[in-house]
């Protein structure tokens, strides 16, 4: 585990909060966005909030590929597996997932539809490869970090020529959403939360590149530290933007320097653009239709559009009314706001897309934090 | 023993299990005295009878049965068969027994081969065999093809107590220390490492074991040991729930104690799995007063199974019955049950 311990070391991790605790000015309040649900898991898997001072309180962002997916994809999912006779191939956080009128994948699946469960891109394609009699069908989801394999995958089933494989593709756009947050944020302040600075995402930064948040920054925008996503590199990132704060600086800083640079993995987003194109516009569960926000295939790669081969059509599906998901995908509200947090809606009985993934703000909750955090602690 | 023994011994060396072979018939009749009989050598079993007749020692009866489905059948470390004693032999360990028989009951799906039949009964046999219980009765059968998943088995254990033993989900106590006989997540850990679509090279094997030798010397340094359970499918984590909630207690854990492997923790790593949510087939977690600790956690590091035991953590007093764990890091997480099926059929 050398690579890994070092930085989740307890001694280091005592001094960086002893730091905080020195240079965060009492008589403000630091609200930081950690947009990754990897960094929210991170911050409650290793009790990070017990090693703030009180003025700093994290807001969890959107960046869960499960929980942004709104019900009206996931029903198109659901509606293929069932009437099509395809095998769909998911991953695994997607299956419990509920659908309109308390369908799931899982339950599609005890029903009788073949869904498989993958752990990659190219394990479906393999699939295909192996049962030319089926059609076989990749549920694509994610941001930047899982879309270049599913790029790269759609490459090779058009090179070999594999007939029997098509992708259903939810590939969503990290700076979109950041935009999309900072522009309600302006529009209409009582529907947001109060963002001071954002904790940017490592593994898509990885691909993208820290000059995708450039247009963040600046003497109107916010301070953008991009954050690895072990334990010392969230509290490293948070004193990174601590400082910035306290200089009245709005910056793109890069932690995550042992993975991320400027211009990001240059083969990974020719490959991006040679499969994909934008998307006018796509509706983001709880932030609502966002334009150029997500990804579809490109012409000549539509003859592995899902969308296409089985003519399939979006219609928008009304939220559980009861369910505080999307504010809380906003940073509007904290899961332990919810009514449903932990009484109908818990992990086992999953009742809003947030309670399902470990990225989910919910389920980090519920998980590491509940008595943690008491409602009344929510500002 | 070693495998050319089993092969030079090898009944079946080709053919697979037909509808016949469950019907009652001959060939039933003939896996049975040329398979079974033989290999359960005891007895009690004579295949002859639909039921065994037991002399029971004095002491309590303990009961308790387990079905186990684990795929892939055969694994680093073991095979279903041998979990299929362990486990169960196990569980009646952990009221404090002395486990003395099995039944066996097999679903076999049609066409699997004889040879990995014989394979799976043998290494039954053996672990029963140096468990030094008995397989006194069982019962054949075989399933159409497509309705099964080649071996299912059932186990049902019996065995005694001893007055003034009586360890329970229900009595731990504020105060309590916790300890775990050793590194955790092994067998869960071998068995991923060979799921299709999954696999990965590791070096990790299942820790599968009958823990009563354990137990036996547990209870003689400590009679009064107040829980004693085995953490098999959803790991530490369940087991530290259940009693939590069965004794309306808290616990409190501190992660730099709790025993894992490198290996076992690097693949959690890759898999973004919890290491207190995977299964264990060949570890126990007791629970005593604290000045028995000490006594206990020697006794458990005089035996094979028990060498790396550890006190992990204590008990609390908490009304709302929260497992929580004091993390390396220096913060406090809470330790939840899993949710779902993380891996599914893992025994």
């Amino acid at each position: 585990m050398k690579y890994i311990d070092d930085f989740r070391d307890g001694t280091l991790a005592q001094s960086l909060a002893r730091q905080l605790v020195a240079e965060a000015r009492p008589d403000r309040q630091y609200r930081l966005m950690e947009f990754c649900g990897g960094h929210t898991h991170t911050i409650f898997r290793y009790g990070i909030p017990d090693l703030l001072p009180t003025t700093i309180r994290m807001v969890h962002g959107p960046g869960c590929p499960v929980c942004v997916l709104p019900i009206g994809r996931l029903d198109m999912a659901i509606d293929l597996s069932r009437d099509h006779a395809v095998t769909l191939c998911t991953y695994g956080d997607m299956m419990r997932v509920p659908g309109s009128r308390r369908r799931s994948l899982l339950k599609a699946k005890a029903e009788g539809a073949d869904i498989r469960l993958v752990y990659s891109a190219r394990d479906s394609l393999a699939l295909a490869e192996a049962h030319p009699d089926r059609q076989v069908v990749f549920f694509a989801i994610g941001f930047e970090t899982t879309t270049p394999p599913t790029a790269a995958v759609l490459r090779a089933a058009k090179s070999r020529g594999v007939r029997n494989f098509s992708v259903f593709c939810n590939h969503v756009l990290t700076p979109a959403a950041m935009d999309a947050i900072l522009d309600v944020q302006a529009d209409d302040p009582a529907q947001a939360v109060q963002i001071d600075g954002f904790l940017g995402p490592a593994h898509v930064s990885i691909v993208i590149g820290s000059q995708a948040y450039e247009r963040f920054a600046g003497p109107l925008g916010k301070p953008v530290v991009i954050s690895g996503f072990e334990p010392l590199d969230v509290m490293h990132s948070i004193l990174m933007l601590v400082r910035q704060l306290n200089e009245g600086r709005a910056d793109v800083e890069n932690q995550y320097t042992r993975a991320v640079d400027r211009w990001g993995n240059r083969t990974a987003q020719a490959l991006m653009e040679e499969v994909f194109v934008l998307r006018p516009a796509f509706e983001w569960r709880g932030l609502g239709t966002i334009p150029t926000s997500a990804l579809a295939l490109s012409e000549p790669y539509s003859d592995f559009d899902a969308e296409r081969r089985f003519t399939m059509t979006y219609r928008m599906a009304p939220e559980n009314k009861a369910c505080a998901c999307p504010s809380i995908l906003r940073g509007l509200a904290r899961p332990t706001d919810c009514r449903l947090f932990g009484r109908q809606c818990t992990p086992q009985t999953p009742l809003g897309s947030c309670m399902v993934s470990d990225e989910g703000a919910c389920a980090a909750y519920y998980k590491y934090g509940r008595t943690r955090q008491p409602a009344a602690a929510a500002a | 023993m070693s495998a050319t023994a089993t092969s030079r011994n090898q009944v079946f060396t080709s053919g697979v299990v037909e509808m016949a072979h469950g019907s009652g018939g001959r060939l039933m009749a003939e896996l049975i005295e040329r398979l079974f009989v033989p290999a359960f050598a005891n007895p009690v079993l004579t295949g002859q009878e639909d039921q065994a007749v037991l002399a029971l020692p004095p002491g309590r009866l303990v009961v308790s049965t387990d079905s186990y489905v684990v795929s892939p059948l055969f694994f680093p470390g073991g095979n279903i068969g041998d979990l299929a004693v362990h486990g169960t032999v196990n569980d009646v360990a952990m009221a404090g027994a002395r486990p003395l028989y099995l039944t066996a009951g097999f679903i076999i799906e049609e066409g699997f081969p004889l040879p990995d039949l014989e394979r799976i009964v043998r290494t039954m046999a053996r672990a029963a065999a140096a468990a030094k219980v008995g397989i006194v009765t069982g019962d054949t059968k075989v399933v159409e093809k497509g309705k099964g998943d080649g071996v299912f088995i059932n186990t049902t254990g019996l065995g005694v107590v001893d007055d003034g033993i009586a360890p329970s989900a229900t009595r731990a106590r504020p105060g309590d220390a916790i300890l775990v006989s050793g590194p955790i997540g092994d067998h869960g850990v071998a068995i991923l490492s060979k799921r299709s679509g999954l696999s990965f090279e590791t070096d990790i094997v299942s820790d599968t074991a009958a823990l009563h030798g354990l137990v036996a010397r547990m209870v003689a340094a400590v009679p009064d040991v107040h829980c004693l359970r085995d953490p098999t499918r959803g790991g530490l984590s369940a087991v530290l729930n259940e009693i939590a909630q069965a004794s309306r207690v808290g616990m409190r854990l501190t992660e730099v104690s709790l025993p894992v492997r490198p290996a076992v923790l690097g693949a959690c790593e890759l898999l973004g799995l919890d290491v207190l949510h995977i299964a264990n087939e060949g570890k126990l977690v007791a629970m005593c007063a604290a000045a028995d600790a000490d006594r206990l956690l020697g006794a458990m590091r005089t035996d094979p199974h028990g060498a790396e035991a550890a006190i992990i953590g204590t008990v609390v007093e908490d009304p709302e019955c929260f497992v929580e764990l004091e993390t390396r890091f220096g913060g406090t997480r809470i330790v939840d049950w899993i949710a779902g099926e993380q891996l599914p059929r893992i025994c």
